[in-house]
């Protein structure tokens, strides 16, 4: 309770002191509301075929053993990670107007595609998120327990009994959340948005915000258009709530997963097609990416590689206080108070420019912002990731409170014990998947830092971001390299971590 | 009951938080008399990077003036008047660095500057008498693009032809709202006509310059509107002349960019001697290889080899500063309309 009040005290509250720091501007005016449409119908789109794509993937993941799989299941953290211009960049090295798909076309003699417009908003945002939903649902098929498997190889299960008995009561467990994250994250996107959009035509509330500051410093619309992205969350999250169902698949005895419901040529050939598709779909990107960036590496002043410990100190830090905001939250909605989660959706929703004038507001009387530049941004970025750490950690926790609670009540394990030998163990490997994903994230973010940092404090992605608005664009894509690979060696490591030897 | 408890025990602690930060700032401000004297600038991020013109900037007055100068970087010329609005007379700044003439007449409004007394004779071709802001550096948007390109050289032949081109957006990006500008005064009520036929070449409008230049390089459009100065980093910095800019008949929009001394500065004479440095040789010469812009003032040794092969406008546009915001507004509505069909 406490860590969510204070969640939500750190979101509401700036966006308070913004609102009141506002003098008298103008309300909502028909481009914001064009905006507001746009954005809503962009991230539903992009939210639904993300987790349509997700699905089919998940489910070959989940039945197929094959060599590299480890690291394709890692290596799908990757674009999610990535910051956005980095894979922006990426992508349209691939779909581009001088892409490879195009320079392939042309050469087959066919008429070229075209990234830029609505299709390229959501083919970008599937691209961030495809991955993210994957992992999500595919956590949900690793939560059904062994012997549930074995129980349907031996009752001869065909395609529609395990759908109706397993998948459909799986899939309604994962998809709603899912789709509420990921729709939230496309919510407040606007680089993306904008820069394969288009135009203006792909003007989201994110962009708004962003003019309401800097092009009319217009305070008091800023926050009540942060007030819509918010409000747009809030909604998703309590109809995701309502719509996803909480029953356990009952426990089983951890053992490791086997399944007989993989054979039948169609299915073979299904499962390939999907892995197949999804992998050359997020690799080729970002292929491009290590290319170009290889070329930049020896070009990388040294305030690159400062840059890059600090980024590393502040991404373990959110790491932290992650924990110390998702655990308690995950408990508290693992038991009776499933709406304590929508909380932490709002981390994702509330506007980075919001939350750090917010910030800047109510430090600056009181402290030197530059001061604090580096808890600031770790606190910010611990909130940002925990809607997603929520996402992975209560379904678990829940399973272990539903199907251990009453058995460690009666022998009295409760609080630090209750933690360390119940609930840890048991939710190891997720909690280091959440952890990867945090740290990650924030090695990535921009978010608030550029408001607070001075010059001789930047972080990877801000550093990255001043190589590429001094021209020097081959070291900016090296450094977008290195951090790629730092991104991904933090995600990596606690993914690994926490997955030990349990395959999974 | 307990609202108003919380609401005391609040005062109560804003009271003593703004006691001890006086205190403090009492305190730093002693010492700072006591010891060399500090000298806050405000500026935009890439004035104090290590490649942009801060550190030489810093060692040459340092030289001089027995203070210790202090870059403070807050993001880019919008952000750092936003910053500078949110810290009011509070601010610890001395000196603001890095506005330009878009944002001049908003930055006077807050009236948190103080008078100058600079007088210099500019390189820019158009007069200069503005009470509070000094120009340090000028820029000319220009489209750029590679050298062997042959591109249209008006707005209207560039809207006829297939070439495509990337812009920023002008609600976030300076270059944006100069195109912006650009087109309305070279066409004035005509422009949302020159827009619709502009809007089949624009392959997409980016958040930022650097978006839309990186897109340029990586061959996403045969051109990037950016400055006449580009191509000189690719032919002094990389010793690559492929690049060249193109010189349109309507004449090209001026960025100009200027410093002020903020009224709340305790250090009053330093700032007025900073102001005076800033239009000499000393930090004149170091603008062009640094910031990629033209100085304000020509150096006594002219400019950098280089810079003569650049392409120079017959005619430098520029709306006055106290008409920027009402064009502005019109213009960005024509432009939302053309670009939004």
């Amino acid at each position: 309770m406490v860590a969510a009040a204070i969640v939500a005290a750190l979101i509401l509250g700036t966006l308070l002191a913004v609102a009141l720091r506002a003098e008298a501007g103008r309300g909502l005016g028909p481009s914001e509301w064009a905006a507001i449409r746009f954005t809503f119908w962009q991230a539903v789109l992009s939210a639904t075929l993300s987790v349509a794509l997700a699905i089919p993937v998940a489910r070959a993941l989940s039945r197929r053993q094959f060599p590299g799989r480890h690291l394709l299941v890692t290596l799908l953290g990757a674009p999610f990670i990535l910051p956005v211009i980095v894979a922006v960049l990426g992508l349209l090295a691939v779909f581009g107007r001088s892409g490879v798909l195009n320079e392939i076309l042309r050469w087959l003699g066919l008429p070229e595609v075209q990234i830029y417009g609505l299709h390229g908003v959501v083919l970008a945002h599937v691209f961030f998120n495809l991955p993210l939903a994957t992992r999500l649902i595919l956590m949900g098929w690793q939560q059904v327990p062994s012997e549930r498997f074995r129980l349907a190889a031996q009752l001869d299960f065909g395609p529609r009994e395990m759908w109706r008995v397993i998948e459909a009561p799986l899939l309604r467990r994962v998809v709603p959340s899912a789709l509420a994250v990921i729709f939230a994250i496309c919510l407040s996107s606007f680089a993306v948005a904008l820069t394969v959009g288009g135009g203006p035509r792909a003007t989201t509330v994110e962009l708004a915000i962003y003019q309401a500051f800097r092009f009319d410093f217009d305070l008091g619309r800023a926050a009540l258009l942060s007030c819509v992205q918010l409000l747009l969350v809030g909604t998703a999250a309590f109809v995701a709530l309502r719509l996803s169902g909480t029953d356990s698949f009952g426990t089983g005895l951890d053992r490791v997963v086997k399944r007989w419901d993989a054979g039948g040529l169609t299915r073979i050939a299904l499962d390939s097609f999907a892995i197949c598709g999804a992998t050359i779909f997020l690799i080729l990107p970002l292929s491009m990416v290590v290319w170009d960036g290889m070329f930049g590496v020896l070009q990388m002043p040294a305030q690159v590689w400062k840059a890059a410990g600090v980024s590393l100190v502040v991404a373990l830090a959110s790491t932290l206080l992650m924990l110390g905001f998702a655990l308690p939250i995950a408990i508290a909605a693992g038991g009776r108070q499933s709406w304590i989660e929508m909380v932490g959706l709002l981390g994702v929703a509330a506007s980075p420019l919001v939350i750090g004038t917010g910030l800047f507001i109510v430090i600056f009387p009181i402290a030197d912002p530059f001061a604090v530049a580096f808890p600031v941004t770790a606190l910010v970025n611990a909130v940002m990731a925990l809607p997603f750490a929520l996402r992975i950690l209560v379904g678990p926790v829940r399973d272990v409170i539903q199907n251990y609670g009453h058995l460690s009540h009666s022998l009295n394990v409760t609080g630090r014990h209750w933690l360390l030998l119940i609930l840890l163990p048991r939710i190891r490997s997720v909690l280091g998947f959440a952890c990867g994903l945090t740290a990650a994230l924030s090695m990535g973010d921009l978010g608030v830092i550029a408001l607070f940092a001075d010059p001789e404090t930047a972080t990877l992605p801000l550093q990255m971001y001043r190589l590429m608005g001094a021209y020097r664009i081959d070291a900016a894509s090296g450094a977008g390299l290195l951090l790629l690979c730092l991104s991904f060696g933090l995600f990596w490591l606690f993914d690994k971590g926490g997955r030990g030897r349990a395959d999974t | 009951m307990e609202f108003f408890q919380t609401c005391s025990a609040r005062r109560i602690l804003e009271d003593t938080m703004k006691y001890l930060t006086f205190a403090a700032g009492m305190m730093a401000a002693t010492m700072a008399v006591a010891e060399t004297p500090v000298l806050t600038v405000y500026t935009y991020d890439s004035f104090v990077s290590d490649w942009g013109p801060g550190p030489a900037v810093e060692a040459a007055f340092e030289e001089t003036c027995g203070c210790d100068l202090k870059f403070v970087g807050a993001g880019d010329g919008a952000a750092l008047l936003a910053r500078v609005k949110l810290e009011g007379a509070r601010t610890d700044a001395d000196i603001v660095l890095g506005l330009d003439t878009n944002l001049t007449a908003a930055a006077r409004e807050t009236d948190l500057f103080a008078d100058h007394a600079i007088e210099a004779s500019y390189a820019f071709p158009i007069g200069w008498n503005d009470a509070q802001f000094v120009p340090f550096d000028w820029g000319i948007f220009a489209f750029v693009k590679n050298a062997d390109l042959d591109a249209p050289t008006d707005f209207k032949a560039l809207g006829a032809s297939d070439l495509k081109i990337v812009i920023q957006d002008p609600r976030s990006s300076t270059p944006g709202l100069g195109l912006l500008m650009w087109v309305k005064t070279a066409y004035g009520d005509e422009s949302k006509a020159v827009w619709e036929g502009l809007s089949d070449n624009i392959v997409t409008v980016t958040k930022g310059w650097s978006e839309a230049y990186g897109m340029f390089i990586e061959g996403e459009a045969d051109m990037v509107l950016s400055y006449t100065t580009s191509p000189a980093y690719h032919l002094i910095a990389e010793e690559d002349a492929s690049k060249d800019a193109v010189k349109f008949t309507e004449g090209h929009y001026m960025q100009i960019e200027v410093a002020g001394k903020l009224k709340s500065t305790d250090q009053d004479a330093l700032a007025d001697q900073f102001l005076a440095f800033m239009v000499s040789d000393a930090f004149q010469s170091i603008i062009p290889t640094t910031n990629w812009m033209y100085p304000a003032v020509t150096p006594a040794d002219g400019l950098p080899k280089g810079f003569e092969t650049l392409v120079v406008p017959d005619k430098g546009l520029l709306v006055a500063s106290d008409q920027v915001q009402a064009i502005r507004d019109e213009a960005l509505a024509e432009w939302l309309d053309a670009l939004s069909q």
